[in-house]
């Protein structure tokens, strides 16, 4: 049976196949170029690079694994790489209050697409214009947020030039920018828990955190899991704000990221070779925080036909 | 107290805390607008002036000589059209080819694009350095222009998701019909799919438009930089000088385009992120 099907449906198929096989090749050859030469073969040259002491310009002699030991007792690189952790502490902040205003705008409540827009504004703007603004309302001074701590009676410290609240400072911001898209991706799971679930619940008598805890938090788990995740890979590689708003990577370096350092090792200093190590160990990190993604997000996973 | 006003009195109660949240959230950008329009001796006055006496608009006049705010608003313009324009239509190519034609190992090969989006640009950014380097482009726009116009694998991503529902029977009578491939997605896929493009599209031009890192490193004449590295050059030359309402002039010309796109079109931009961003 099966060689016959096969029999009949070759030659019927290889006219037409073999032109749209060929068609087809043709529309992905430009993303599957563009990838070998702009994607794989630097991400193997970066590798390779890791294990030399590439300046940019003369040879990469080999130097095994220097590079990497180095990074261990590398007190730039592990404040760099402890600021980045530190700095993510501002993604279950973002996560809970953006989860609390879709709540609130969940309900039925005047003005629900003003505050979505509204909310959605500081997503929108440049990273390095809002990194510029928020220098000046740093301002220890004259700045936005002590005028306003001043109001309520508060004495304001400088924020970026102090060691101990230049990363809160930070984190706020990044609150700041990143509330509307979390917001925005928690109504739409929110808006699309059955009504009916509410429902039953009230008729056996659950109270309001009840609810939340059986319907509403498991119902938006998977748009929780995917901002973490990716809030995780945005913030691994935080540069834009450190570069503009702590131009030297704040006092005694608190500020500065892995990225940033990374930058400033490759490109001011030419350690290509040894920037290349903490770019692969950035990459590691990222890489294992996706595959984490893939394997555990359902909603995130896609159909291969 | 009946259910139905406790009801609305909490619905008032939520109602005033999202108002102050709102304050909270354009608060900063009120203020930038105001310190831009302050004289200088309103910018250090205390209690702060939050609405100076006089709208001081001199210095958007300003700004033009005070840097090359002109040329970057030149340069972002033709990065960001040329990439998204040819890489539009390089990534709905593909994504076409990717959902409806049959192909050997094309999943393979979908797979092996998709792996781009697990490895970060700072890992890639050093060797791509030193290939655009060796051939000459560093302090040119092409490093910026070039890779990414080969095609977005997100944008491949999302066009795919969004043709598969398509029904196959469109494209099967095309064929028979012996339409070219190349027409068949002219004619029948991009009409399809326009509105997904379009979604994909603004969004690809504000992250292109408002990209720091690879312009920063490419970049260096200062009638080659990008609008944000103009601005941020503003920054650390003019807060020296102490002459905030330029600087912040600067950043609102920086930030003016990217929020009249997304007023006009914050429909199509809010639905489309809420889509398909929980399927990323």
């Amino acid at each position: 049976m099966a060689t016959k099907l096969a029999a009949t449906d070759k030659p019927r198929k290889s006219k037409l196949y073999k032109k749209e096989s060929r068609a087809a090749m043709l529309f992905i050859l430009s993303p599957l170029v563009g990838y070998l030469i702009f994607v794989l073969y630097p991400f193997f040259f970066s590798i390779y690079a890791s294990f030399t002491n590439w300046n940019g310009l003369g040879t990469m002699n080999f130097v095994g694994l220097s590079n990497y030991t180095k990074l261990l007792t590398d007190d730039y690189f592990m404040k760099s790489l402890f600021n980045t952790f530190f700095m993510m502490l501002g993604i279950p902040i973002g996560l809970l209050l953006s989860l609390l205003l879709a709540m609130g705008l969940n309900r039925k409540i005047p003005g629900t697409t003003a505050f979505r827009v509204i909310y959605y504004i500081p997503v929108v703007s440049s990273l390095a214009a809002i990194s510029v603004l928020w220098q000046w309302a740093y301002n220890g001074d004259y700045g936005l947020v002590n005028q306003f701590l001043d109001l309520i009676g508060i004495d304001g410290p400088n924020w970026l030039q102090n060691k101990d609240t230049v990363k809160p400072a930070l984190i706020i911001m990044t609150v700041w920018k990143g509330l509307g898209y979390s917001m925005l991706l928690y109504l739409a799971a929110l808006q699309s828990v059955p009504k009916m679930y509410y429902e039953s619940a009230d008729l056996d008598g659950a109270n309001k955190f009840k609810k939340f805890i059986h319907i509403t938090w498991p119902m938006v788990k998977p748009v929780t899991f995917f901002l973490v995740i990716t809030n995780i890979i945005n913030g691994a590689q935080m540069f834009t704000e450190i570069n503009i708003m702590t131009p030297t990577g704040g006092p005694e370096f608190s500020s500065a990221t892995v990225v940033f350092y990374i930058w400033r090792k490759a490109f001011d200093n030419l350690q290509m070779g040894y920037a290349s190590a903490m770019s692969v160990v950035l990459g590691a990190i990222i890489f294992i925080v996706t595959l984490i993604q893939f394997k555990l997000n359902d909603r995130s996973s896609f159909e291969i036909d | 107290m009946t259910e139905a006003k406790k009801n609305k009195l909490f619905n008032i109660l939520i109602f005033t805390i999202l108002c102050i949240g709102a304050v909270v959230m354009i608060a900063p950008l009120l203020w930038m607008l105001s310190t831009s329009v302050k004289e200088k001796s309103d910018v250090f006055a205390l209690p702060p002036v939050w609405i100076p006496e006089v709208f001081d608009f001199s210095k958007y006049k300003e700004i033009w000589e005070a840097g090359p705010l002109l040329s970057g608003i030149k340069n972002s313009l033709i990065i960001s059209l040329s990439v998204t324009i040819v890489g539009s239509f390089t990534s709905s190519l593909a994504a076409f080819a990717f959902a409806k034609l049959r192909l050997k190992n094309k999943n393979m090969i979908f797979l092996l694009l998709l792996s781009a989006m697990m490895i970060p640009y700072p890992s890639l950014m050093i060797p791509q350095f030193s290939m655009f380097a060796s051939i000459g482009w560093v302090d040119t726009l092409l490093p910026l222009i070039i890779p990414p116009i080969f095609g977005n694998i997100v944008m491949v991503f999302f066009l795919r998701q969004y043709l598969i529902n398509v029904p196959n029977a469109v494209i099967e009578a095309a064929k028979i019909d012996g339409t070219s491939f190349f027409g068949i997605f002219i004619r029948i896929i991009v009409p399809l799919i326009k509105p997904a493009i379009a979604a994909q599209f603004i969004l690809w031009f504000m992250a292109v438009w408002n990209d720091y890192l690879a312009p920063i490193i490419y970049l260096n004449s200062p009638d080659k930089l990008t609008i944000q590295l103009v601005i941020a050059n503003f920054n650390a030359t003019y807060a020296i000088q102490t002459d905030y309402p330029l600087i912040m002039a600067a950043s609102i010309i920086a930030l003016l385009p990217m929020l009249v796109i997304f007023l006009v079109f914050q429909k199509q931009i809010i639905e489309s992120i809420a889509i398909s961003g929980v399927k990323g």
